[in-house]
């Protein structure tokens, strides 16, 4: 059996008597990219919050990086690596600063975090700008270096909470470039984003619609299923029928 | 506590990076105490006062060589006549005028009495005030001596000698330096706590810390750790400035004065995390401690007016604002050199405050994450 970095059960996150996560079960394989995609207030964001460790489930189970999202939330921070659509960098450190303090924080110490700073600023090109203050570099540099930083811990998950908002297509084509290569190395890949292009470049998609899971499947799989031509064909679809039906 | 590090770190570089922040946090508390103990005295020098009388009167001569010997008063000009006077105030020059009456020496000597009036410049309460009782003890002593030169008995039988314990030159020091240092301690922790937490909501860098797997209640820790060492440097800078430059004694123990401002700094930082947690934006943040914090402070934790001299409503507001608790708790140790027991019940009050305000402040903070 292939071996499954998150899986979800019937999970349902209630805030009073508004259920913004309703009743989603889901599963994503090791080494896979995994688009989460939703309107806005379609419960992404409170989903992954609850996979990532954040907050706690109303009810249903489910596992991420095989620890339990119930009861087991500290292991799970551990493992998982976390990229926000804000550059989740200190403009106001330098780059190998903030290796630094995100390698202290995950654990590693002065010689794993030495050698990974190097490792990755060479991977990406990046050497001259170890000494660089975040807030000097251009955009497409601090988004693959928020990347690199997410990863300085060697998570088999990432979360990426809508990692390129605000980047033109080519930075974008860029960023993806990164994720497919952390993705051939094993590292699953687990993405929101609004860039309806950018869901074509997952294995899977699921769309969020009113807290509940209205499609699955890969993006050639739903555009036949939807009868659309591209993925935004197939978004407007599902997702304007779950605006109709309010 | 390797991750704990890394983060306590990364707050002193926020702060050391930022030119701003550095000046409010090292430069600030200097100015401030400088600026106090200076600039803003309540304290007089050199004062003109102005003669209206006969300079050839023997009597009226001697008192004004007694007030021109005096260290606070200086003699300005002899006018004419009283309707000189406020043509004089207007210009600025005298702050009160001495109006001798006709054949002073003689009528002082007859039993009738000599007629004798001051004219203060009312525009100007504090200072006239000031000015009035000085010149009133000037005029007392040289009316003990006339007495005695006249009966040839001691005079009057008694005669109040006025002594201020504790600060017998009433300087406004030391009245300031208690002040600004409860203010000092309380900007840097609440108002710099605060924006420095929600600097991290605005960045959505705090996010990036929560996923993490280091815990709340120590992020919050991390926060806090910067801010507690810098308010003591700031503390001891202050100390040493009050003493050293302004001449305020330290007549107490240092141990409870540094006890005291431990617990005070501890319940300020307590209220900035409260802010932190209930402002979304860093200007937010700065207005409910400007507006909120440091205003109630100044005004009614005795710094610039008496608690006593309030009306009741205020001073039961005034009992809520712990930098009055420290406040008095400084003046008492610093200037009176009482022990424990004499402040017992404000440490009391300021522990129960800081106790307070940390218990609920951290978790607030955990559950708005």
């Amino acid at each position: 059996m292939e071996e499954k970095t998150v899986m979800i059960r019937n999970l349902v996150k209630k805030f009073g008597s508004f259920t913004a996560v309703d009743n989603i079960s889901f599963e994503v394989s090791r080494g896979e990219i995994f688009g989460f995609l939703g309107a806005n207030g379609a419960g992404k964001t409170t989903a992954m919050r609850i996979l990532c460790g954040l907050s706690k489930p109303t009810s249903g189970e489910g596992t991420v990086a095989g620890f339990s999202i119930n009861s087991e939330q500290e292991q799970i921070k551990r493992h998982i690596g976390y990229m926000s659509q804000k550059f989740s960098l200190y403009p106001d450190l330098k780059v190998w600063e903030n290796f630094e303090l995100f390698g202290g924080i995950y654990g590693l110490n002065d010689k794993e975090i030495r050698i990974k700073t190097d490792s990755m600023l060479k991977a990406l090109s990046l050497e001259d700008a170890r000494n660089m203050y975040v807030r000097d570099m251009p955009l497409g540099w601090k988004q693959k270096l928020a990347f690199s930083i997410a990863m300085v811990h060697d998570p088999e998950i990432v979360f990426l909470d809508e990692p390129t908002g605000g980047v033109d297509p080519v930075t974008r084509r860029n960023f993806w470039e990164t994720i497919y290569d952390a993705a051939s190395k094993g590292v699953t890949v687990f993405v929101t984003t609004h860039y309806m292009d950018e869901a074509e470049y997952c294995d899977r998609v699921s769309i969020m619609v009113d807290g509940r899971i209205e499609a699955l499947g890969s993006p050639a799989e739903l555009k036949e299923a939807y009868g659309a031509a591209d993925m935004d064909g197939v978004f407007t679809r599902i997702a304007g029928r779950g605006a109709a039906g309010q | 506590m390797r991750q704990i590090l890394s983060f306590i770190q990364k707050e002193f570089r926020h702060i050391f990076r930022d030119v701003r922040t550095t000046m409010i946090v090292l430069v600030m508390p200097v100015v401030q105490i400088i600026l106090f103990g200076y600039a803003v005295s309540t304290e007089v020098y050199n004062v003109v006062v102005d003669v209206v009388g006969d300079m050839t009167d023997p009597e009226v001569r001697r008192i004004v060589e007694r007030i021109d010997a005096n260290e606070y008063l200086r003699i300005g000009e002899v006018l004419p006549s009283v309707s000189e006077i406020e043509g004089r105030f207007r210009r600025g020059s005298p702050k009160a005028v001495l109006c001798f009456g006709d054949r002073f020496d003689s009528q002082a000597g007859s039993g009738k009495g000599a007629s004798l009036r001051i004219v203060a410049d009312g525009a100007d309460p504090n200072t006239a005030q000031t000015v009035t009782a000085y010149l009133m003890g000037v005029l007392a002593s040289e009316q003990m001596e006339m007495a005695t030169a006249l009966t040839g008995s001691s005079g009057p039988s008694f005669s109040p000698n006025i002594q201020l314990m504790y600060n017998p030159a009433m300087s406004s020091s030391y009245n300031f330096v208690p002040g600004v240092m409860g203010l000092i301690l309380m900007l840097i922790c609440s108002m710099m706590t605060a924006v420095s937490i929600v600097r991290e909501k605005e960045f959505g860098t705090l996010e990036l810390v929560l996923v993490s797997p280091v815990k709340p209640f120590w992020i919050v820790l991390s926060k806090l750790a910067p801010y507690l060492v810098l308010s003591l440097v700031n503390y001891v800078s202050v100390l040493l400035l009050a003493h050293y430059v302004m001449g305020v004694p330290v007549n107490g123990s240092l141990t409870l004065l540094t006890l005291a401002s431990l617990v005070f700094v501890g319940s300020s930082l307590g209220l900035g995390l409260l802010v932190s947690v209930i402002s979304k934006t860093q200007q937010t943040a700065l207005m409910i401690c400007g507006m909120g914090l440091t205003m109630p402070t100044m005004m009614l934790s005795g710094i610039i007016f008496p608690c006593e001299s309030m009306p009741a409503v205020l001073q039961a507001i005034s009992c809520i604002i712990p930098a009055k608790w420290y406040v008095i708790m400084v003046k008492k140790i610093m200037i009176q050199g009482v022990g424990f027991a004499s402040v017992a019940k404000e440490f009391a009050v300021l522990t129960g405050m800081m106790a307070f305000l940390l218990y609920v402040s951290i978790k607030k903070f955990k559950t708005r994450l």
